[in-house]
């Protein structure tokens, strides 16, 4: 179990995707869902009980999965492709940009256990360049959402959305950190605590840490203004430049690589439009070693304490 | 997106329906005179663009011509009606005769391969399925068409439709694991509205396929993956429409249409460097004449 700063009921966002998926598919009989044997990783089991005749399984085939997806969505049909995001994005880049994104079928990647979920399994379960590959995916929208209702928003997002998407479903708990009748837009960001001295922007299982190191700092008198941005792409540029312009600079935190993810996204905007302090928290272009999720998340800085620091920093260089 | 062609469409509807009552060999003449002006055509575009795969163009044209014109349910006004049957062109390299053959079908004005490979030009080197009207997915690197096709079937499947699925295969790009991936869904799914054509000519880019990495014994690979398959004469109009309107029964159906390189043209046919060379215009002229229909 993950541990945040506060006590906090946490909620599984895996539960929240896979009852979505039942109830969209109640409604909706072109929702299908594909997958490489990962029905059970995939939380999938109830919906093939519910739907044996929708639940594609292609066995242990990532090229395969993805370009049946391309196939299924070419005939009508919308096809939730769910497997571990690592498999998913690694071994079938191609097919994600080509039958997918080129050809812009509707086709709803679900990369499953993203991040450093699979925490001991080691680096080749772990999907933290996923964000920096699919960004540089033309037409390829990429949501990361943070808590099961935004996990709801996504699939039922998507399901609608004419063309490709990626969902990064994550596997540990969280805390809910979305105001009930928040927006889910692509590049439309969601400010979860104002302030004007820093900004904390962050994705997925990083948000509700970012808004624990809101509240150290709020103790310290350092207003922190929180933005879940949810779409590293398309990135929600007019709110961030204005934090960039309004407050002393930036930290961003994404469980992901700091090469081409969030950060990178958030250092390109501002750099080009808005120059602004930054400090961009996520796993260094470098291969984890072996560990549980927490350890790792604690090793590479990825903590309500670590965010806090860098907010701290950041407003203590302040040029006011 | 290319608008349709009016005239053209109708063409093809005409000749659509003279051919659909007639048996294969009475409808192959036909058939073979539209690969003719199929072939020239594409020697024209790729002569003017100075970019192309003549050779394995030539080598799946009589397989294309013989789809669009004999075999599948598809309308050029309408390119994207639900019941349309499928065609992936998984070999996207050999765009140009893809392209042709759509033009001459209607789905788009012949005087648009003048663009080929010209700036913004919707006939890019590989097609896309988002500019090109009949392009059903985007292709161009290998191994990646047929397990599209294998969704597209397996919708059709689900939907309880009987519209079929034909995807085109260059044989060198048999080297690609995908599409045993594919195969095995396929035959897993009892897909036999599921057509996999394999254009055999024999060559990929640098060298024969036996000599880069040993396809055969392919019938029997295919056999193994639980496919039945047909073996044809890929240039022989007759057996390519028979072996195509024949129905697939509990089974995917592959068939292996044996081709040549560069068909058609005499200094082309079964030579390598014809994957992607482009001819002069003494070549050119040369070609022309061989391929008067």
């Amino acid at each position: 179990m993950i541990q945040t700063t506060q006590a906090t009921t946490l909620h599984d966002c895996r539960k929240a995707f896979a009852e979505t998926l039942i109830a969209l598919a109640r409604e909706d009989d072109r929702i299908v869902a594909v997958c490489n044997d990962s029905v059970g990783s995939s939380n999938l089991t109830a919906f093939r009980a519910e739907f044996p005749d929708r639940m594609i399984n292609v066995g242990i085939a990532e090229q395969d999965l993805v370009g049946v997806g391309a196939g299924l969505a070419n005939g009508g049909l919308i096809p939730f492709v769910s497997a571990a995001a690592p498999f998913l994005t690694g071994r079938a880049l191609e097919q994600i940009k080509v039958d997918v994104a080129y050809s812009q079928a509707h086709v709803v990647l679900c990369g499953q256990s993203p991040g450093m979920a699979y925490g001991e399994l080691g680096p080749t379960h772990h999907s933290i360049e996923d964000l920096s590959w699919l960004r540089a995916v033309a037409g390829l929208p990429v949501a990361v959402p943070a808590d099961p209702a935004q996990t709801v928003a996504a699939v039922r997002w998507a399901a609608a959305h004419p063309g490709p998407s990626y969902l990064r479903i994550a596997r540990f708990p969280v805390p809910d950190v979305t105001p009930p009748g928040s927006p889910f837009q692509p590049g439309q960001a969601i400010q979860l605590t104002d302030g004007n001295d820093v900004t904390i922007v962050a994705v997925g299982t990083m948000v509700s840490r970012a808004l624990a190191a809101a509240e150290m700092l709020r103790d310290e008198g350092i207003q922190a203004r929180v933005l879940n941005v949810t779409f590293v792409e398309p990135l929600d540029t007019d709110t961030i430049l204005a934090a960039a312009a309004q407050t002393a600079g930036i930290v961003t935190a994404e469980e992901a690589t700091t090469t081409g993810g969030l950060g990178a996204a958030v250092a390109s905007l501002t750099a080009q439009h808005r120059p602004a302090p930054l400090r961009i928290l996520g796993v260094p272009r470098s291969f984890a070693p072996t560990g549980s999720t927490e350890f790792l998340l604690e090793h590479f800085g990825l903590t309500a304490g670590h965010i806090a620091a860098a907010a701290r920093d950041i407003v203590a260089h302040a040029v006011r | 997106m290319l608008p349709a062609d009016p005239a053209g469409a109708r063409r093809f509807v005409a000749l659509r329906a003279r051919l659909a009552p007639l048996a294969p060999a009475q409808a192959a003449p036909a058939l073979r005179e539209l690969a003719s002006h199929v072939r020239r055509d594409d020697l024209k575009m790729v002569y003017r663009a100075r970019l192309g795969h003549l050779g394995g163009d030539f080598s799946v044209t009589d397989i294309l011509v013989t789809l669009y014109a004999a075999v599948l349910n598809v309308d050029p006004m309408r390119p994207l009606l639900a019941e349309r049957d499928r065609l992936v062109l998984s070999k996207g390299h050999t765009a140009g005769a893809l392209y042709t053959t759509l033009a001459h079908c209607g789905f788009f004005a012949r005087q648009e391969l003048d663009t080929f490979a010209a700036p913004q030009s919707a006939l890019n080197g590989h097609p896309s399925r988002t500019k090109v009207p009949g392009v059903e997915t985007s292709t161009g690197p290998l191994g990646h068409g047929f397990p599209v096709a294998v969704g597209m079937a397996l919708a059709a499947r689900l939907q309880g439709s009987p519209r079929r699925t034909f995807v085109v295969l260059g044989d060198g790009e048999l080297q690609e694991g995908s599409n045993w991936e594919a195969a095995m869904t396929a035959s897993h799914y009892g897909l036999s509205s599921l057509f996999a054509v394999v254009d055999r000519n024999q060559l990929q880019q640098g060298a024969r396929t036996e000599e880069t990495k040993q396809l055969e014994p392919l019938a029997d690979k295919w056999a193994s993956f639980g496919w039945e398959v047909r073996d044809v004469d890929g240039h022989d109009h007759a057996q390519l429409l028979d072996t195509f309107r024949r129905p697939g029964t509990a089974r995917p159906v592959a068939v292996i249409a044996r081709t040549v390189k560069g068909k058609g043209v005499s200094f082309m046919e079964d030579r390598v460097e014809w994957h992607h060379k482009v001819p002069t215009a003494e070549q050119v002229h040369g070609a022309l004449k061989e391929l008067s229909p």
